[in-house]
């Protein structure tokens, strides 16, 4: 059996009200000593409220070859966007 | 420049033609700017050099550690070790972001820190020089990180996004270390005559190891064009050299210090300082194993190394167990 640490995957919330967002990575034996790490490493200058970890294994992830067919579909679809539409200035906002 | 003298695994640059569509694909969006990602195609020769360069630059700064460690505990005042501390600990995580950037391309941590310890890999060439009294933890944070955020902060636009991405982080962090040196080494330059005397002394000795941080001559690096047309590197290693010097001479005078070297004049001309090359013989002497603390770095990573063998192991072995334990209470 391989004896590195898994590799954890490290969300910060960066203050409150907002999404935890993604900074990085660390090894770590389990959840618990990820977080104690995570803290030391991407939370030094206060950087963070919250921390989320998550195992790297069990992140699953789009592959680089189905840009085409995930992303493009959504690039003829301007009538989406607010702007698509004019609407008369007497209207007034909306 | 914490990564030196990093060979490019590549047989020179192809043309467009010679590449193949994978490749002219690869080379097109690194022309653009658009980052390369871990899980994008990529030529084997770009993702060995980055292992070495991201993996040497790794190194450096876990290594780095060693000679301000030793002035932890003889700090002058409490504040100033505290500083000092905080300072050692950044550079812990800086190297983990790095090794992080590096496992993205397919090497796990243990084999890089194999690759270490083995020798197999290097570190920066500065590490091997002693830090032999209080002045020289100012000048290494001045003078040393100063080097290293101009390298640094040209790498933040290098093309694989997780080396770019660690470098900024890095980046943001790395200022205070270059000005809690720069304001350690004023505090002794406007100190006593004894202090200042150090402070020259410290500047002396560490001069020109700063200048070789930035590899050798350009003239001497043959590997740089693939890495530049890769945008693994961003600018040549002279052309960092003279930034780091002319954004460094007018420190020293502020500090009333006298310059390190009798060449250093400023050029109307080029509109940059001249100065003189370090002494490149002693440079790959270092390189090669032979600097003053060559054996002492290696040896002291190695005990930490081994003494930390039974945590890893056991803490392994506990979140395993209570792994277990848990699928058998399912």
């Amino acid at each position: 059996m391989k004896n590195e640490w898994p590799l954890w995957e490290i969300f910060i919330r960066g203050q409150h009200g907002m999404s935890h967002r993604h900074v990085g990575s660390l090894h770590a034996p389990d959840a618990a000593m990820a977080i104690k790490n995570a803290r030391d490493v991407y939370t030094r200058r206060n950087e963070g409220v919250s921390i989320w970890v998550v195992e790297a294994q069990h992140v699953a992830a789009s592959s680089p070859s189905d840009k085409g067919p995930l992303y493009e579909p959504s690039e003829s679809k301007v009538y989406r966007h607010p702007t698509f539409f004019d609407i008369p200035e007497e209207v007034g906002a909306m | 420049m914490y990564a030196q003298m990093i060979k490019t695994a590549s047989d020179g640059i192809k043309s467009r033609d010679e590449m193949s569509d994978e490749e002219r694909t690869f080379q097109d969006k690194i022309d653009a700017d658009i980052k390369i990602e871990p899980k994008d195609w990529m030529p084997e020769d770009y993702r060995r050099t980055l292992i070495r360069q991201i993996g040497q630059h790794a190194h450096s700064e876990v290594v780095g550690q060693l000679p301000e460690g030793n002035w932890i505990t003889r700090a002058p005042t409490l504040e100033r070790k505290a500083i000092l501390l905080a300072k050692v600990q950044d550079e812990a995580g800086h190297g983990l972001y790095l090794y992080s950037a590096a496992e993205t391309l397919g090497v796990s941590r243990d084999e890089l820190v194999e690759m270490l310890l083995s020798g197999k890999m290097k570190y920066s060439s500065i590490f091997n020089y002693p830090t032999l009294n209080w002045a020289d933890i100012g000048a290494v944070g001045w003078l040393v990180d100063g080097a290293a955020i101009i390298n640094q902060v040209a790498l933040q636009r290098t093309s694989y996004g997780p080396y770019s991405r660690a470098m900024i982080r890095i980046c943001k962090e790395e200022s205070f270390h270059a000005r809690q040196g720069y304001h350690a080494i004023m505090a002794m330059a406007f100190g006593t005559p004894e202090q200042k005397k150090m402070a020259q002394d410290a500047v002396n000795r560490l001069w020109f190891p700063a200048l070789m941080m930035f590899g050798p001559s350009d003239k001497d690096s043959v590997h740089s064009e693939q890495s530049m047309a890769w945008k693994i590197k961003i600018k040549t290693n002279d052309e960092l050299r003279q930034q780091f010097v002319d954004q460094t001479v007018p420190q020293i005078l502020y500090l009333g210090l006298d310059l390190p070297d009798p060449n250093i004049q400023w050029n109307e001309e080029r509109g940059h300082y001249d100065f003189s090359d370090p002494d490149w013989s002693e440079f790959f002497n270092v390189i090669k194993g032979n600097g003053p603390c060559n054996t002492d770095r290696l040896a002291a990573r190695g005990k930490a190394w081994d003494d930390g063998q039974w945590v890893r192991d056991g803490l392994l072995a506990h979140s395993r167990k209570k792994a277990a334990a848990r699928m058998a209470a399912e």
